[in-house]
């Protein structure tokens, strides 16, 4: 079930209607009912690779817990008999044991995200070595990828992990852990949330509230908005310039690049602000995953405002842990010697990001031109995190200071770097992102775009006009929003501007949103994942 | 506080509604100027008088065939023809049982050549048929039997949500036709006068399989039990086109029905002679349609079938009835002597040649 569906409204429609009608002492069952059914709209089997993520990680949080009450007791119970080395020895069996069990939890949950979504991308490797040395190929196996699996994986994942952890207990209801994992707003797309963020606002009695319902709904439209007058109306240009690589290079990459930065940004953060929103009329905080990403002046920053929510977990669960491992610190200590204090010191930290960007790479999707993206990206920060130093002398040198035009001048660059990386996400092929990404600069020819050939991208004049005032609406709504909620600015306007724009902005859903037949549905890009 | 929120919701809900109203309006299409048979099924809708001796249902081989205004001049007899382009059996069906909530006519006459679809065809045809019906529930229950997949019930209850992208196809047609229509047709007859003698059409292609489908069986069945139970003759018509190709094995199948339900089916077909049909002046696309001088010929022969098979009364004396045609058939008349006048200008009809028309403007 889209969200952009006609039947997902009604649904929402129900859930919300129902939601408030109910004792609310039944709302957080509603909601993990509803989820199901949501769920349930995308296939039977879906449900089973659910259903045994929920029911493994339950079982296996509560035996982690059993053995943390087990040492609990025992030491108790022996306060008096056991000497510190038994009390150490017993504490590193049960450790030992509740890694164990981790480990368990972690290899098979990621097994089942790993073979479903990778086994046919491995089988490929592997058939094009076979070709090399003329065997037989492996044939493709057809496994139907659950929605959501990758976003509601992780989470699961980082929950386990912050039971081992001992950060919270494990949740005691199953049902309860079931709706954390299976939260339909959320399912499909993120946020990528944490236990202890959500779990206490989504198990909530929740009354309503007609502001947070009103904001809620705003969100929604504001979310629709982006998904449907923008980004489900550029799309067409941007699929025909970069699934017709043979006709449309040099300049027409440049323009398939910042087409597709747009189309991305309203299609990922439309599909957030939807999630958001809804979460918001039930009553429930959703944490935020993306903070104006395109206004930042760094790799590094960007990627702190963009995805939040992955790049936390990705941090927390993969970098940090990477990074202050025992093989990390031996080779930290063994590069010391070699190679000099400053390098030594640096060494884990740039494992630790290839691995992480290798894995953000991959999550993303099964093929090279992922790993290849999720590299460069690592690569990239690496070395302006290296070259820091430089750039800093050099500000110094030619007195480059904080002035609006520099600032808008790393706005742009980190826009255009962010964006060039992303053109192996478009063409989905690392040869021809790079042979695209070279003919910008071989033959780029700015003339041809004035030849009517925008025209030929499926777009006509009207649809360019309508992108450019929403392009302009999205940049004038940020750059209000650095000063605070534009919400709340809103609604201390007088009520006949509140309400025109809340009505401007419904009917502009309905009238410009490229929707129904003559457009294709498309789903939300982060849907694949 | 409290109270100035509900208000204020109140008021939003009530503009929201209305400027959906309004646009709704304004983003469907007219069918003024161009492709007018979309106009046909509304006009049924908006037609004050709604009492008839005889209701039509079907495709264009009625609307095209058949003049009202001839039954009434030469019978008496008061009929309306609730066609639309490419009209489906199951659309057939759902008027008519929308139309039976308005008026109960003794005798409904039923187009059968929909019977050789048996699935959804194309989405403007649906439109055609649905999108001017009132909601109701035969509406939505017409939708969704006549649905394509990719199209969506509530598109049929909101045609908004169907045509907001026509925003940058708006044109003067639009604004000029956005409360209030021009009348199209002739309760239900579309005039057309110009003449294209029939030529020679493709030779009929052999089918696999010459039975009608389920689905056309299925609702031709409703439609005999919708007139049984309401106590309306039915006739079964299969009007004088001479293209899409009638084939024997359909019209066999069709006298097998008729029998076995004790129904009229009358082939016009075989009685080309008799209707005095004459295929180089009475059609205007080379034996697809009729043109007037065709359609009045077939009325005339139909009337009088149905006058003599049902009884039906002649209605010429009633003062009421004998005021409203009058009205009917000044109208028809002056649509004549118009579209004659424009014949004799262009040398074609305006409304019906899109591409010339706008080329000579």
């Amino acid at each position: 079930m889209l969200f952009t569906s006609y039947g997902f409204i009604l649904f929402l429609c129900v859930v919300i209607g129902l939601y408030y009608i109910i004792p609310k002492r039944f709302q957080w069952k509603l909601l993990l009912v509803s989820s199901f059914v949501f769920y349930y709209f995308s296939g039977w089997s879906n449900l089973l690779y659910i259903s045994v993520t929920i029911i493994s990680t339950y079982f296996i949080g509560l035996k982690l817990d059993s053995l943390n009450k087990k040492q609990e007791i025992y030491l108790k119970e022996n306060k008096g008999t056991l000497s510190r080395e038994d009390k150490k020895a017993y504490k590193e069996k049960i450790k030992a044991k509740r890694w164990k069990w981790l480990l368990l939890c972690l290899i098979f949950n990621l097994g089942i995200l790993a073979v479903i979504k990778y086994t046919n991308f491995a089988i490929a490797n592997i058939n094009s070595i076979f070709t090399l040395f003329k065997m037989n190929e492996l044939s493709f196996v057809n496994f139907l990828l659950p929605m959501g699996i990758s976003f509601y994986t992780f989470q699961t994942m980082g929950y386990i992990i912050d039971v081992y952890r001992g950060k919270y207990g494990p949740e005691k209801n199953i049902g309860k852990l079931a709706l954390f994992v299976s939260f339909f707003p959320q399912l499909i797309q993120g946020p990528i949330s944490r236990f202890d963020d959500l779990s206490l606002s989504l198990y909530k009695e929740h009354g309503f509230d007609s502001k947070n319902f009103s904001y809620g709904f705003q969100r929604v439209l504001w979310g629709y908005f982006k998904k449907l007058v923008i980004a489900d109306r550029i799309v067409v240009a941007v699929l025909e310039i970069t699934k017709n690589p043979d006709t449309y290079d040099g300049i027409f990459v440049l323009v398939g690049m910042v087409f597709y930065a747009v189309q991305l940004y309203a299609d990922f953060t439309g599909g957030i602000d939807i999630t958001i929103g809804i979460a918001q009329m039930l009553g429930i905080k959703v944490k935020e995953n993306f903070i104006r990403p395109y206004f930042s002046k760094s790799i590094v920053e960007y990627w702190r405002r963009w995805h939040i929510t992955m790049g936390t977990w990705f941090k927390d669960y993969i970098f940090y842990p990477l990074s202050v491992c025992k093989p990390m610190l031996n080779l930290s200590k063994s590069s010391r010697n070699r190679f000099g204090e400053k390098i030594g010191k640096r060494a884990p930290v740039y494992v630790a990001t290839i691995a992480v960007w290798f894995t953000t790479g991959i999550w993303h999707g099964s093929s090279w031109n992922f790993i290849v993206w999720g590299l460069l990206n690592g690569f990239v920060i690496l070395v302006s995190q290296e070259l820091e130093p430089l750039y800093a002398k050099f500000h110094q040198k030619f007195h480059v200071g904080e002035t609006f035009g520099f600032r808008l001048f790393q706005v742009i660059r980190t826009f255009l770097l962010m964006s060039s990386l992303r053109i192996l996400d478009c063409y989905r092929d690392v040869g021809v992102s790079f042979k695209m990404f070279g003919s910008m600069f071989t033959k780029l020819n700015i003339n041809e775009l004035f030849a009517g050939s925008l025209l030929k991208l499926g777009l006509n004049i009207s649809d360019y006009i309508v992108l450019l005032i929403g392009v302009i609406i999205l940049i004038t709504f940020s750059l209000v929003q650095r000063s605070g909620s534009v919400r709340e600015k809103i609604s201390i306007k007088p009520a006949i501007l509140r309400y025109t724009i809340y009505v401007l902005l419904f009917f502009s859903i309905i009238i410009f949103g490229a929707y129904g037949i003559g457009f294709d549905s498309n789903q939300f890009i982060y849907n694949q994942f | 506080m409290k109270k100035k929120k509900i208000i204020s919701f109140v008021v939003l809900i009530l503009v929201i509604s209305l400027l959906a109203f309004l646009l709704q309006k304004l983003l469907m299409p007219k069918y003024m100027t161009q492709i007018v048979e979309g106009a046909l099924i509304a006009e049924y809708y908006d037609e004050k008088n709604k009492d008839h001796d005889v209701l039509f249902v079907g495709d264009c081989e009625v609307y095209e065939n058949f003049s009202p205004i001839t039954l009434w001049e030469e019978y008496g007899i008061t009929s309306y023809i609730l066609g639309s382009a490419q009209q489906l059996i199951w659309h057939s069906y759902y008027l008519l049982e929308d139309a039976l909530k308005y008026e109960k006519p003794d005798v409904v006459v039923f187009s059968v050549l929909s019977m050789m679809y048996d699935t959804p065809q194309k989405e403007a045809y649906n439109r055609m048929s649905i999108d001017g019906m009132p909601l109701s529930l035969s509406k939505i229950k017409s939708a969704k039997a006549a649905m394509l997949p990719e199209e969506d019930l509530i598109t049929y209850i909101f045609p908004l949500l169907r045509y907001h992208s026509r925003w940058n196809e708006l044109s003067n047609e639009d604004f000029e036709y956005w409360f209030k229509k021009d009348k199209i047709a002739h309760n239900g007859y579309l005039m057309r006068v110009d003449v294209k003698p029939a030529g020679s059409f493709p030779k009929p292609r052999k089918l696999a399989d010459y039975r009608f489908g389920e689905t056309s069986y299925k609702y031709l069945d409703k439609i005999v039990k919708l007139c049984k139970d309401n106590d309306i003759e039915l006739v079964l018509l299969k009007a004088p086109s001479l293209y899409p190709h009638w084939y024997e094995q359909w019209d066999e199948q069709m006298i097998d029905y008729a029998n076995k339900n004790d129904l009229l089916y009358i082939n016009t077909l075989n009685n080309l002679d008799d209707i005095g049909l004459d295929f180089n002046t009475d059609t205007y696309d080379a034996g697809l349609h009729l043109n007037l001088s065709g359609a009045e010929k077939a009325s005339v022969f139909l009337g009088n079938i149905l006058k003599t098979e049902f009884n039906l009364a002649d209605r010429r004396q009633d003062e009421n009835l004998k005021a409203l045609w009058k009205e009917k058939a000044d109208a028809y008349y002056k649509m004549e002597e118009d579209q004659y006048k424009e014949l004799e200008e262009y040398g074609y009809l305006l409304k019906f040649n899109m591409k010339r028309s706008a080329e000579n403007n």
